[in-house]
């Protein structure tokens, strides 16, 4: 072997530099994106099947609106309906994470976490870079179709709106798939302390389809008592980070936050992100934590 | 593949790589007994032990040694390798390698050392392992010339360069096997953990196996601890021999003097001119087998002096052996016995 080596002294890693710690991430996900590029039959299917549950709400719909006189439902009319959902479906294009917690308590309970224990790499870089790679090749098989719903249905939309509110409604969709992530990343690490999760995931589901607005736009909610005096149902949704999941950045296109409203709440956005970050790493922290004094 | 550092620990000079004082692993267990109305109970009210898997347990390992972990199933192998490569932490005791804690998980000692589990892969299994390769690289931070020498280099010795281009999941379990210990080694580490590299193996990848890490052993220094199953592979390739049993040490030292220690006879074969006659080798008071004209005895090792050449004299004899008992059947009663025999003791 190399002399260097024989000797047994020099280290084979350089210190790497500043920048190391970013190639390294840029490699990881060049090799998960070359991962998920071997199931892109799976892929395609799977993303086809995302635009069936869309048809049901726009048939729904049409359904209540033909059932009643009214032009408006909660300031929505029929047309801003069809166009709501098909923005919340762009929305849950980043924030769903399909496999994320699951995956993570998987790799808990058989064991394969090991390797990012003995490996001087951190899980949740990794597991973010996978998931970016996931994400572009779900991008790149789904913006045809995409592209076609929204031509077909355009007579739904308003005009579109002005430039910095495009950028808003970008900066929203970006912080939606971070928040998404560490929200369902932290979920799967719970896996550290139950052996079974699934049935945790699906409860947390059915509460994110009813409070991010996946269901029906939250300001619908708007004036629904709680039973405590001068709360109302959306009051608590608002508190919640769901609603930037699905309803917010939808919102944001339809131009129903503006201004310095629309700034404070990019602002909240922004704040769940850290907030989630942060408990996703004090979950991996604790969780490694309790793995190796329970055994590994 | 005869080099100079197949010598025995006090042979060494330097500080140890390794080093081990009083580690103790407990683990809880749950109990869970039988039955529907059992799990419906343990929903409230679980009861639970400690379970010992390590008892402190104590040695240093210098630079370059060889080491394998006996033990039966159980007996705390595993866990004292999960334990020096960090991924769980210890109920009492101390351990350094290579400086650190391993259970701090700094990155600078992850990057000095690797671990090889028989069972599981650190290769992607959808993409060939040159990719997981590149990514070993990055992660560990190899510079790119050093990375395609050592590639090359380890993919050579263990013949798997075409391979590496395949996916993993296409490839048998030998030649995944040889695929992991060249992602094991890309880094250079000064330590390598192997636990039960040849489970599952045909001969031939074993063979290959062995002169691969007897190879990389010489020519690098590495310090190995492995753990295994297969007597093949301590001869092969270790010097040293640890045996676990009950999460305690048994034994620590040189291959032979497991022998010298824990047996008390030799197995002498004769093959004798005619078949022998019923109680004619019983005579010599030793246990026998005979089949046809081929007759197997223990012979006890403090007599086999005085008792050979009298059965040498006294029997037509066409041809003679005298061998130890094979290491698997002393391993085997060494970990059904569980504790050293009392003879073993006078002689520790």
């Amino acid at each position: 072997m190399s002399s260097a080596a024989s000797n047994g002294r020099a280290p084979a890693h350089a210190s790497g530099g500043p920048f190391a710690g970013l190639r390294t991430w840029c490699t990881m996900l060049a090799i998960c994106l070359e991962e998920r590029l071997v199931y892109r039959g799976d892929f395609i299917i799977g993303t086809l099947m995302r635009f069936l549950p869309i048809v049901t709400q726009v048939f729904l719909w049409t359904a209540v609106f033909n059932a009643t006189s009214r032009t408006d439902i909660a300031g929505y009319s029929q047309n801003d309906i069809v166009a709501y959902y098909l923005l919340t479906m762009v929305t849950r294009a980043f924030s769903s994470m399909p496999g994320l917690s699951g995956g993570i308590a998987r790799s808990v309970r058989d064991g394969s976490v090991k390797k990012y224990l003995v490996q001087p790499v951190d899980y949740v870089s990794y597991l973010l870079a996978a998931r970016i790679a996931h994400k572009l090749v779900y991008y790149v098989v789904a913006i045809l179709p995409f592209a076609g719903v929204f031509y077909f249905c355009r007579s739904y939309f308003p005009p579109p709106p002005d430039a910095l509110t495009i950028a808003a409604y970008v900066l929203s969709l970006v912080l939606s798939f971070l928040l998404g992530f560490f929200m369902e990343a932290t979920l799967g690490m719970l896996g550290f302390w139950f052996l079974e999760v699934s049935s945790i995931i699906f409860a947390y589901m059915l509460v994110q389809y009813l409070l991010s607005g996946h269901m029906f736009p939250i300001d619908m909610l708007a004036g629904i008592p709680t039973g405590i005096a001068g709360v109302s149902l959306d009051d608590v949704v608002r508190w919640l980070p769901f609603e930037y999941t699905a309803y917010f950045p939808a919102a944001v296109w339809l131009g129903k936050i503006q201004g310095a409203t629309l700034a404070r709440d990019l602002a909240i956005e922004a704040g769940w992100v850290v907030v989630m970050a942060v408990a996703c790493r004090i979950a991996w922290w604790r969780g490694t934590r309790r793995y190796s004094a329970f055994g590994g | 593949m005869h080099n100079s550092n197949r010598t025995g620990p006090a042979g060494r000079g330097g500080d140890p790589v390794i080093t081990v004082d009083s580690l103790a692993k407990e683990y809880r267990v749950y109990d869970k007994p039988e039955g529907l109305l059992a799990s419906v109970t343990g929903l409230f009210h679980r009861t639970s032990r400690l379970v010992e898997a390590l008892r402190g347990a104590s040695l240093s390992v210098h630079r370059g040694e060889f080491v394998a972990l006996l033990g039966p199933n159980g007996a705390g192998k595993t866990t004292f390798l999960k334990l020096l490569s960090g991924i769980i932490t210890p109920s009492r005791g101390t351990a350094r390698v290579l400086g650190h804690v391993p259970w701090e998980r700094t990155d600078d000692f992850r990057r000095r050392f690797a671990l090889v589990m028989g069972q599981r892969n650190q290769l992607w299994w959808d993409l060939p392992a040159a990719e997981s390769f590149r990514l070993h690289k990055e992660i560990y931070r190899i510079e790119p010339a050093r990375f395609e020498r050592t590639r090359d280099e380890l993919v050579d010795l263990l013949g798997v360069r075409k391979l590496m281009l395949q996916p993993v999941r296409e490839l048998s379990l030998g030649e995944r096997m040889k695929l992991e210990l060249v992602a094991a080694l890309l880094h250079e580490p000064e330590v390598l953990f192997l636990d039960e590299p040849t489970i599952g193996l045909d001969v031939v990848a074993q063979h290959t196996i062995h002169d691969f890490l007897k190879a990389v052993q010489a020519e690098r220094q590495v310090t190995v601890m492995l753990t295994t199953h297969y007597m093949k592979d301590v001869a092969a390739l270790c010097e040293r021999v640890v045996v676990i049993t009950h999460g305690s040490i048994l034994h620590d030292g040189p291959l032979e003097e497991i022998v010298d220690r824990f047996t008390t006879h030799k197995i002498v074969t004769l093959d004798l001119e005619t078949i022998p006659a019923a109680g004619q080798m019983e005579r010599f008071g030793f246990p026998c087998e005979i089949r046809g004209p081929r007759v197997t005895l223990r012979i006890d090792r403090t007599r086999i002096a005085d008792v050979l050449p009298e059965i040498l004299r006294s029997e037509s004899v066409r041809d003679v052996s005298v061998e130890d008992v094979p290491l698997e059947e002393i391993v085997a009663t060494l970990f059904r016995a569980g504790k050293a025999p009392a003879m073993a003791e006078a002689n520790a």
